[in-house]
Formats: C-alpha cells, structure tokens, sequence
C-alpha cells in the first residue's frame, strides 16, 4: 500500500487507487459499520472510557462508600453514616489541616501570580540569550518535585542550613532560623518552595498569553500619555484576564490537593502543624489504615473543586457563547 | 518604538531577571554541588570559618557510586522509564482516538461527554488514593507496575484528549472530505490522512505525559511496597533515608540522576513542550 503523503489531494489520489472494492461480505459489514458516525464514535471511545470509568468513576463511588463505613486495612467493615466526618471535624489536627490547605493555596496561589506575571513581562521583551534563559526558567516544573524538594530540604536543614550561613554572614540575623522546626515557619517555607516550583508555568503561560497582543495597542496608550503601570493595567491585564483564570483555575486545584511537597519537606510536622488534607489523609487512611477515615478527610476536598471547577466550566461556556 | 534610558533599563529589566534566574536556578546548583561534595566536607558547622558552602576543593564521585552500587537505584531508574513509557503510550492510543472522535463526529452526548472527560482532568491523585488502593488490591494489581501503567492513564487521557481534540480542530476538515470523495473510509481517512497531519500535536501531548508520569509520586508511593520495584521519586524518599540519617550525598546525586532524563527530553522538544503546555491551557 502507497504510503500517505501528509496533506494534498496526491495521497487521497493514491488512496483511491489502492483501495480494492471489497467482495466478501465480513470486511463490508466491518467498513458499513464504520461508516456509521454514532458506531464509530463509541468505539473510538471505548477505550478511553473504559479506563476512566474503572479508575476514576469506580474509585469516586467507592471512595464515598469507604468514607461511610467503617473499614481498616483487613477489617470489612460496616455503614456507618457520616460518622467518620463528624469525627474529622472535631479534631484538632483535622482542623489545622484544613486550615493550612486554605492558607497555603492563597498564598502560594498570589505569589505564583505576581511572580510569575512579573517574569513573563520581563521575558517577552528582546534580550541576549531569550531562548536560554526561557528555557531555564521552566526547569522546576520539569524536574520531579519530589527530588527538588530535598534540595530544599536540605538548604533549610536544621544544622547545615546554607539560607542560614548566608543571612548570618550578611549580618541579617544573629542565631539560626528554624526554618522547618517551626510549624509557621514550616508552612512558609512550603509556600516558597510551592511558588518556586509552580511559577514557571504562571509564566510561560501568560508569557504565550502576551505574545498575542499586538504591539500598535501599546504605541496607541503610550501615544495617547499612558505610563507603564497604566499600560499594564489598561491594556495588556485585561487581554490577559481569560489566560489567567485558566492557569489559576489549575494551579488552585494542583495546590489545594498538593501532597508531594508537604510529604517531603516536612512530613506534616513538626508535631502534626503543617498538615494539608492529602497528607493528613494519607497519614490517616495509608500510615494508620484506618481507610474509612481517611477518605472522609479527602472527601473534605471535594466540595472547594467542585465549586472551582463548576466556575471554571461556566466561564468557558461564556467565552464560547460570546 | 518606547525608549528608555540605561539606568531604568537596569533597575526594571536587568536587576530583577538576574535575581529571577538566580533565585530559579539555585536549587539545582545546590544539587550539583552537595552530589560532588565529600562527607567531611558536607556536615560541618554552619558557623565555621573554613566554610566554603559554594564549591568545593575535592569533588568525589564516591555518592554517585555508592548510589549505583549499593542502592537499587539503576533497577528504579528503569521502572520509572518502562512504567513512563507504557502509561504514555496508553493514554495517547485512548487520547488519539477519543480526541478525534470529539472533535469530528456528530454523536449524542457528545457534548456532555467531552466536559466529563475535561472535569476529569480536574481530579486530583489524591482525592482517589485511597480507594483506588484497595481496587489494586482487588484486582491483586498491588506492587506490580501495572498498578501503576493502569492509573497514571487516569490523568494522562484527559490531558491528551483534551490537548489532540484542540489540535485536530485546526486542521481543515476538507482535507478529510477530499480522501472520502476518492473513496477513503472515515476510519482510513481518519488513521492516513489526520493522524500524520497531527504529529507536532501527538509529540507534545507524548512528552508531557511522559514527563507527567515521571514526576508522579502519590500512587508510586501508595501502590508499590518491594524496594526492587519502585520508581525513582519514592525510592529516593523511601531508601535513601535510614531511620532518622539522611544520606545527603547520595540524596542528592539521585535527585540529580532522576531529574536528567526528563530534563533531556525536555530539551530535545522544548519548542513542542511549550506549544503543548499553552496550547493545553487555551484549548
């Protein structure tokens, strides 16, 4: 069979002149049914439904009637009502959980933002070495966050901090900080690490977003007496706005149910301060096997994604309807 | 053109993309250099006079040998690659033809199925983890990769469905319609004349689900046990620290040995990375 040539009505001619008609009546059946636009649809999402339904639809349900019960590792279990919730809700480490889940996506979230709009700016002007230093500046989010993080770990190591050696030879403190043997402490050392991880991708992103606002808009406003801030804020914050919303719809979701980092930086501690519910649930559900409860404790997360993803969706049926 | 004068250009621009690169890059420069550092030389007191913490006047190899010696570091590295590899290749056979099917054909319930498929996107790993863990134990799946080549699909077709449906979008449908008015079947004309058309697509949804799946952690974590059998992220978390000691020379050159590899593909394609990483987000 000719191989196809991508494009052009050369290989649809060539097509055409190797396809045989077919005579037996098996393939013909086949080809009609392929034919068919509804036939081949659910069988070209077959597979992808399949999965997705065994892996994510299964486990949601199955995730609620755990949450009800009151199953352990080698233990049924039984229907508990909402036992496990109310249970995680009057717990104090529960509520320091969830407390820190909040606080640590806004600010992680806000610092990812500014940070991540303020370089974008910076590289979508003209410079020497653009192309590297872009390509630099996404490597935390390629590297796996789990190693990274123990770089960090380790520049905020108890004893051998190098944070600490350079504050202290630059006369900004006098005895160590305790950068993850605090739980305040602990939790903004998570939010920079989080932020240092996840701006690259606010910047690329809107970095894309800027490239598409053409430059005579700019000439226009400065033209017309606009200083910088009032060119940002007039003009490019507002093209930027649907980009925006978009990577901050993402970057909620991915911080609000961030486990990796928390798992490795701190562990949850000192003393079970720095918790988030993914890792209070894992502690929970995975560490102690108490797997009823731990699914309520991640349940906890369910209704703040739905609320964003329910935004989320309404926002770009408008952008569609408009 | 806006002109400037130099000192503005260095406080606005130059000034503020050093500490940005800097700030950026340091971590890894860290790695680097705690990785080639001796072990007298990495825990002495913060304090001390001698310190040089930037660089070190013996750099040794002995962390990365003993890592690849007495670690079962190289038998991770490959886990990670076969169980990257396999759940890619999955999730772009499934995302390939749901991508394709939502963007060209007319069906019931097309609509509603490509939002549910999106708001799966939006799951998170860890709202699932737990009873996900107890169907790997179900299907007796637990501590084999495939409990891992079966899941990472689970945020990787989304992704690639997602990513392929916008790319098949831009491409004309008449190119489709000329092949079927020479004779081509829809699946034919689907399989040689789109999906070649659709490679640059392909290739960037491929590297991002590799890289995807390479940086996963909670259900590497949760679904693997035997030492042998685990990925590079939760080997490193999981063995390398003996009770309370960590062994930050050897921490330190495995982070390094596993974030090459992503780092590799990513600097082969980071053109196509790019385009899928914005393309995603705008589609």
């Amino acid at each position: 069979m000719n191989k196809p040539i991508a494009g052009g009505a050369g290989s649809a001619a060539g097509l055409e002149v190797v396809l045989p008609h077919p005579r037996t009546t098996q393939p013909q059946r086949l080809t009609r049914l392929l034919e068919n636009e509804r036939a081949l649809a659910a069988l070209l999402l077959a597979p992808a439904v399949v999965i997705l339904g065994t892996f994510i639809a299964y486990p949601f349900i199955m995730g609620v009637w755990l949450s009800l019960s009151s199953t352990s590792v080698g233990n049924a279990g039984e229907f508990v009502g909402v036992k496990n919730f109310a249970k995680a809700w009057n717990d104090s480490i529960f509520r320091t959980a969830f407390g820190n889940t909040f606080f640590y996506t806004f600010w992680a979230t806000l610092f990812k933002l500014t940070l991540g709009m303020w370089l974008a700016l910076l590289l979508n002007r003209h410079f020497r070495g653009k192309r590297i230093v872009r390509a630099s500046m996404l490597l935390p989010f390629i590297v796996p966050t789990v190693l990274s993080t123990f770089a960090w770990r380790w520049m905020f190591d108890p004893t051998f901090s190098v944070l600490n050696w350079l504050l202290f030879r630059a006369d900004l403190i006098t005895t160590k900080l305790p950068f993850l043997s605090d739980g305040t402490y602990g939790m903004w050392c998570a939010i920079v690490v989080n932020t240092w991880r996840g701006m690259p991708f606010f910047a690329i992103t809107l970095l894309a977003g800027l490239q598409t606002i053409n430059p005579d808009l700019h000439e226009a406003s400065s033209l017309d007496g606009a200083n910088g801030w009032k060119r940002f804020w007039y003009v490019t914050w507002p093209l930027l706005k649907p980009v925006t919303i978009v990577v901050v719809v993402f970057s909620v979701i991915q911080t609000f149910s961030d486990f990796q980092l928390i798992y490795v930086l701190t562990g949850g501690g000192p003393a079970n301060s720095t918790h988030l519910l993914a890792t209070y649930a894992y502690q929970v559900g995975v560490a102690t096997g108490l797997l009823g409860e731990g699914a309520a404790i991640s349940l906890f997360m369910l209704p703040v994604l739905f609320v964003v993803v329910w935004l989320q969706l309404r926002y770009l049926r408008r952008m569609e309807g408009a | 053109m806006l002109i400037e004068r130099t000192w503005k250009r260095w406080v606005y621009f130059y000034i503020p993309l050093t500490v940005f690169v800097v700030g950026t890059l340091f971590p890894f420069y860290w790695m680097l250099i705690t990785a080639i550092r001796p072990d007298a030389e990495l825990y002495r007191s913060w304090r001390a006079a001698t310190n040089t913490p930037f660089w070190t006047l013996q750099p040794t190899l002995e962390h990365f040998r003993d890592l690849m010696a007495k670690t079962t570091f190289p038998q991770w590295l490959w886990n990670t690659f076969f169980i990257a590899v396999a759940s890619t290749a999955i999730s772009l056979f499934c995302g390939l033809l749901a991508g394709y099917a939502l963007a060209r054909l007319r069906f019931p319930m097309a609509g509603a199925l490509g939002t549910s498929i999106f708001v799966t996107y939006l799951v998170p790993p860890t709202l699932l983890f737990i009873p996900l863990a107890n169907i790997i134990r179900t299907f007796q799946l637990g501590d084999t990769p495939w409990a891992l080549i079966l899941t990472y699909p689970t945020f990787l077709i989304p992704f690639c469905t997602w990513l392929l449906m916008g790319y098949f979008k831009t491409i004309p449908k008449e190119l489709e319609e000329c092949a079927r008015i020479d004779g081509a079947t829809r699946f034919g004309a689907m399989l040689r004349i789109i999906f070649p058309i659709a490679v640059p697509g392909i290739l960037s949804a491929g590297i991002f689900a590799f890289t995807l799946s390479w940086n996963e952690f909670i259900y590497a974590l949760v679904f693997l046990s035997s030492p042998e059998k685990k990925t590079v992220p939760v080997g490193v978390v999981s063995e390398l620290i003996r009770g309370d000691i960590y062994f930050w020379g050897q921490l330190m050159a495995g982070a390094l040995l596993g974030s090459i590899p992503v780092a590799l593909v990513y600097s082969f394609f980071v053109e196509y990375y790019v385009t899928g990483l914005t393309g995603s987000v705008k589609g």
